[in-house]
């Protein structure tokens, strides 16, 4: 059987369950079992909040090139049990072409389930399972979608080895021996079908985007991480702490994350690179220490691996709605870092990178992963180091060393008096690119108070007017001065010249949607509409000028994943999209799939400016439908 | 830079030129005179030594030195000290602040700096009051203290009790100074500097703005740690059975008895971080990276 969720010849199965079942452990060795056949392949989870004893569902989408979503809908569901499947039903989008496998013994198929209109194939999991010592069900399942996906049988098991290798051996026997009853149950296994003969094995990850953050966090040569654990940030922390600790690094578990911000500012003022990681309700409580680290010019990174909310919100569910706290959410004005990763591997690009530029220009910066990120699980091909960043300017030893010469020469009582203007150092002067050296404590001559309260260049507190002007210029002349590159985006032009043609469709949008836009953009093309996608990665300060030039003269779709149109209101504050410009948001925390975006395109007709009342029009491209619109059907 | 080569140093070249903001009688200045004196009998560079504080009166000591300091939020001097020794176990870490500082906003912060017993020296000029935003009551203030226009019946809350709750809390070094004996005062900073665990040193700092009838008695009042005690009708919490001599002091303090209260072996060998030794760093992301192609 082949089954076609889009021309990519991709395939997306799900295995659901009660707490227990291990339908996400199924989907781990499925996942790991497409890595060794040489295929790419994600996981995403959704579970309910239950600690233990709750249903969940994984959700994996096979195929021969790089996935970056979930796809459009489920071709194959392996359903352990019905308990509570209807908390599932949104995410699994089953419909008249995908066939659905089930226990009788679990009871009937739901109605809910049924209504979809999907085969129901019966498969006596349990009864299978119950024919070796020890068996599971959620075996047998591997065992049979693995064969329904033309995984051969040899890789299912190597992918349990890896996956259970912690587990007693008798457990991970018996897990081998369902799998391969399951496996030899299927046409493959009948019939010894070998899948697309496998690419010669290429360097491939296994890791999930809070993993990824964490390397990228390593790779950025972090020394200190502090964090207060939150759901679904902790992975990122919890894949860090033994790792960190081999890279010679040190973490604290803090009593909460106004600690743990501020455990951080405290680490990275002793001129140790400092993470933490968090969700919204944690962000919240950190951004006055971000607020901190802004003024006094100490570099940290905070990732926020962002839930649905508002408040205690959606924990294990994902939404891209804290934009605009990231941007927003410190209280005056105090200039600092925006970034999202794109998909998984780009977390570990993005962390890099945000470590790095908060380094370099002795910033705040936050990045926003989220659930959809985070908690999915992906086989990629290692992701790239992010581009050179200058490290933190600091301050010349030698210098130093003639200060100290100095006072040992002077070593009267009187001598050291005269030399003591305190605070000589002028740790805050203003320069050129608006970054002043930052001494680490232990050099002597340098010694200096960071400080909160606004202050003069040497770092002493001071309400002037002339130097709050002076000192904020400079915080916000370090940012917009740097060179920030080619990564502030990713931009899909296909094969289209570099310049965007009249009447092309842009789909603007940031963070965990690029993956389902960017496919959006495929198919569009595959069909003769000229589109380009853009996925910003670097939020704030906002690249407008490359921005403008990108998506000069083209239909612009902001595509979001939150109710408001955060994205798109901020880049209209910033008067960088045309009037014409439209925005696809809606909340979480369903993932974005990429025929929504398609449908979307074919909704929103821009209407003629004219009709609009809208100011600073005179976009000579206004009145131009979306052509995409005609030629998106088929989903 | 080899240690002997740094020439000894005063009290006094451990000061900054940055004036003061306190008021004139305002016991800080005598913490500071003490935090300084120690620092030069101890003989510590001043390149080595960071001071770290939150924001009030007394959080104003980092600017008044020319150590290395960091001059946080409002609650946040320990953690952000916590922080910075756990990553730079090689300086003297210093944080000081006041009473609201350190035992509301910042209460839950003292509470796990005592439990993690961190190697930090900790020193709260208690004055019972908010002088910075002009007279409020703090965690410290006696309960039918009626001056202040926010609780103009008072507070009606039993007074915070630093030392005990330090104690309950696992610190490993507690002492009370006060701001009009500086020699004692520095004394007791050195010992809680050099003691290897998180040692907090409660300082009675009289504001003489805010607190001027209250705390002009308190020179008559202290006495040396365990020569008042109180009995256990005029405490709020009776004493356990077979507790230590230690736990019966701190029980039934009077918070005027001044001395090294407390002082034990560090409750661990190490920070409560997960710290790595100093290896190749290249090498270790190497094999971590390796290691996702499994």
């Amino acid at each position: 059987m082949i089954w076609q969720n889009d021309n990519q010849q991709s395939i997306t199965v799900a295995v659901s369950g009660s707490g227990g079942s291990g339908a996400l452990t199924a989907g781990f060795i499925l996942l790991a079992a497409a890595q060794r056949c040489g295929r790419y392949g994600l996981m995403m989870r959704s579970a309910g909040p239950q600690v233990r004893g709750g249903e969940s569902v994984a959700i994996l989408r096979i195929g021969p090139s790089t996935v970056t979503n979930i796809g459009d809908r489920v071709d194959l569901l392996a359903a352990l049990d019905w308990r509570n499947i209807e908390r599932f039903q949104d995410e699994l989008a089953l419909d008249a072409n995908s066939l659905v496998l089930h226990d009788n013994a679990a009871g009937a198929v739901p109605s809910g389930i049924a209504a979809s209109g999907a085969e129901q194939r019966p498969i006596d999991f349990g009864r299978r399972a119950a024919e070796h010592n020890g068996g599971r069900a959620n075996m047998i399942a591997v065992g049979v979608l693995g064969g329904e996906m033309g995984l051969p049988l040899q890789a299912l098991l190597d992918a349990t080895d890896a996956v259970l290798g912690k587990k007693a051996p008798a457990a991970v026997d018996a897990a081998k021996a369902c799998i391969a009853t399951g496996h030899g149950g299927t046409t493959a296994g009948q019939t010894e079908r070998e899948p697309s003969t496998a690419p010669a094995a290429a360097k491939r990850w296994r890791l999930s985007g809070n993993a990824a953050a964490g390397l990228g966090a390593l790779r950025a040569e972090v020394g200190f991480i502090a964090a207060y654990p939150i759901t679904p940030a902790s992975e990122m922390l919890e894949w860090l702490a033994p790792r960190l600790e081999r890279a010679g690094g040190t973490l604290l578990q803090a009593e909460d994350e106004l600690a743990a911000v501020n455990m951080l500012i405290g680490a990275s003022f002793g001129g140790v690179p400092a993470v933490t990681a968090t969700s919204g309700p944690g962000l919240s409580l950190m951004t006055e220490g971000i607020g901190l680290a802004v003024a006094s010019e100490t570099p940290i990174l905070v990732v926020d691996v962002a839930r649905g909310g508002p408040s205690t919100g959606l924990p294990t569910k994902s939404e891209q709605a804290d934009l605009n706290q990231a941007l927003y959410g410190l209280h005056g004005d105090a200039p600092h870092l925006v970034l999202a990763p794109l998909d998984v591997g780009d977390c570990a690009f993005t962390v890099e990178w945000g470590s790095r530029l908060a380094e370099r220009l002795q910033t705040a910066a936050i990045l926003l992963s989220d659930q959809a990120l985070g908690q999915t699980h992906a086989v990629i091909d290692p992701p790239p180091r992010c581009p050179p960043v200058l490290g933190r300017k600091g301050v010349s030893a030698t210098s130093a060393q003639a200060l100290t010469d100095n006072a040992i020469d002077s070593a009267t009582d009187r001598a050291i008096d005269s030399a003591k203007p305190a605070n000589a150092f002028a740790r805050y002067a203003p320069s050129a690119d608006g970054i002043s050296p930052m001494p680490s404590p232990g050099i002597p001559g340098f010694e200096y108070t960071a400080d909160g309260l606004a202050h003069n260049a040497q770092g002493t507190p001071s309400s002037s007017a002339s130097d709050h002007r002076e000192q904020l210029s400079k915080l916000m002349h370090k940012l917009t001065a740097h060179d920030y590159g080619d990564a502030w985006a990713r931009i899909d032009r296909g094969q289209l010249a570099d310049e965007p043609a009249d009447s092309m469709i842009s789909l603007l949008t940031w963070g965990s949607s690029w993956g389902a836009v960017q496919e959006a953009t495929t198919r569009l093309r595959e069909q003769g509409a000229q589109v380009q996608s853009i996925g910003l990665r670097l939020l704030a300060p906002l690249q407008h000028d490359q921005l403008s030039r990108a998506i000069a003269g083209t239909q612009v779709l902001v595509v979001e994943i939150n109710a408001t149109g955060q994205l798109f209101r901020y880049l209209n504050a910033e008067r960088v999209l045309p009037p014409s410009a439209r925005s696809f948001a809606r909340p979480g925390p369903l993932p974005l799939r990429p025929a929504e975006v398609i449908a979307q395109l074919r909704l929103q007709r821009p209407q003629p400016d004219a009709d609009e009342n809208q100011a600073g029009g005179g976009d000579e491209h206004a009145g131009e439908s979306l052509q995409a619109a005609d030629v998106g059907g088929g989903y | 830079m080899a240690p002997a080569m740094i020439p000894s140093l005063r009290a006094r070249d451990y000061l900054s030129d940055v004036k003061p903001i306190w008021c004139p009688g305002c016991g800080h200045f005598g913490v500071l005179s003490a935090l300084t004196k120690a620092l030069a009998y101890l003989e510590r560079p001043k390149h080595e030594i960071a001071v770290i504080s939150g924001i009030g009166c007394s959080s104003r000591v980092p600017a008044y030195l020319n150590c290395y300091g960091f001059h946080g939020l409002h609650g946040r001097a320990l953690p952000l000290a916590t922080g910075l020794k756990a990553a730079r176990p090689d300086l003297t870490v210093i944080a000081t602040g006041g009473d609201g500082d350190g035992f509301s906003i910042g209460g839950n912060h003292f509470l796990h700096a005592c439990r993690r017993d961190i190697d930090l020296c900790y020193i709260v000029m208690d004055n019972a009051v908010y002088g910075m935003t002009k007279g409020q009551a703090s965690p410290t203030t006696p309960p039918d203290w009626t001056q202040s226009a926010l609780t103009p019946h008072g507070t009606g809350i039993p007074a915070f009790r630093p030392a005990a709750i330090a104690l309950a809390s696992g610190a490993s070094f507690i002492a009370r100074g006060f701001s009009a004996d500086p020699h004692g005062l520095s004394e007791l900073i050195a010992r809680a500097i050099l003691h290897p665990g998180f040692a907090f040193v409660h300082v009675l700092s009289p504001c003489r703005t805010y607190r001027p009838d209250d705390q002009s008695s308190w020179k008559q009042a202290v006495h040396p740690f365990g020569e008042h005690i109180l009995s256990t009708a005029e405490t709020a919490v009776d004493t356990p059975p077979g507790a230590s001599t230690s736990t019966k002091l701190h029980v039934q303090d009077d918070g005027l008895g001044l001395g090294v209260l407390h002082e034990v072996a560090r409750s661990q060998a190490s920070t409560s971080a997960t710290a790595g030794a100093n290896p190749d760093r290249q090498a270790a992301l190497d094999a971590i990276e390796a290691e996702l192609e499994a």
